[in-house]
């Protein structure tokens, strides 16, 4: 598969989860949509890593691990994205506790 | 047309749609159970490149782990007949354009890029992706990021107890 399918698909992905944030008002939706650029990163680096151990290994008769920093650092930033959603998910109940709300305009000062 | 290309069109079809239905649902729980389409199209597609660890933790953690936070906490506020005040159709046409301005900006980047020209991404061979692979390396040139991990998390518990808490001073 020629890696510019790829490029074009994930970026295709990515800019409808900028939509997303750019046009919705509900703060949970916005939040998916940021996960939905992340796997949209995410499924970038592993082509890429792809690519290059396919490049790698054309040539190469012992078995390279060339390539494989980039599917860690997709692991890593699955870890941080789980880190991420328990912390903001904490954030918006905290925030519909007060203002019984999730809507993002309500938020437009920061004091009161 | 061989197998890979049909099912690379279909998983690629299949993630746009969702992903656009996560958009324009009005329920949020429906964007949630469309979220979960996407990722299981994405999980396909990392199968189709053998990238096995990441078909499987990709499940585990995102359309497991996650979605059911997601779920669970607009069920905990009952947000299910979301009344959310329209937008004004002028901003969100600006959303759109904008959008689509950004698409269009990268994809024209992207088609003349000298060093993306003729390049191919090896599908479904190559051994970078099993476990076995990984293990090795995260095991030995990435220990100090994956104990770093464990501070993350630990952080992170720790702030989403200390926000969930209940106020009780007021």
């Amino acid at each position: 598969m020629p890696i510019n399918y790829y490029i074009y698909f994930c970026l295709a992905l990515f800019s409808i989860g900028v939509v997303g944030v750019l046009t919705r008002r509900n703060a949970i939706i916005i939040f998916m949509c940021i996960e939905l650029m992340l796997n949209a990163v995410n499924l970038l680096l592993v082509a890429f890593s792809k690519m290059h151990h396919g490049a790698a290994a054309a040539g190469a008769t012992v078995p390279s691990t060339v390539g494989a920093d980039g599917q860690i650092f997709v692991f890593f930033i699955m870890v941080v994205a789980a880190a991420e959603v328990s912390v903001g998910l904490a954030i918006i109940v905290m925030m519909y506790r007060n203002i019984h709300s999730v809507d993002v305009n309500f938020l437009n000062r920061l004091k009161n | 047309m061989s197998i890979i290309q049909i099912l690379f069109y279909l998983l690629s079809g299949l993630a746009v749609f969702a992903a656009l239905m996560v958009l324009l649902s009005k329920n949020p729980v429906h964007s949630v159970l469309w979220l979960i389409v996407v990722f299981f199209a994405i999980s396909g597609h990392y199968i189709m490149l053998n990238a096995q660890f990441l078909a499987i933790v990709n499940l585990i953690v995102y359309a497991g782990a996650i979605m059911v936070l997601f779920l669970f906490v607009i069920m905990l506020m009952n947000l299910n007949s979301s009344a959310e005040p329209g937008k004004h159709i002028w901003m969100k046409l600006a959303g759109v354009v904008a959008g689509g301005c950004f698409l269009i900006m990268l994809v024209s980047l992207a088609s003349q890029a000298p060093e993306m020209t003729n390049k191919t991404v090896q599908m479904k061979e190559g051994n970078v992706g099993l476990i076995k692979e990984l293990g090795k390396v995260l095991f030995s040139d990435f220990v100090l990021p994956f104990e770093l991990t464990s501070a993350l998390f630990l952080s992170a518990m720790v702030g989403a107890v200390v926000l969930g808490k209940k106020d009780s001073a007021q």
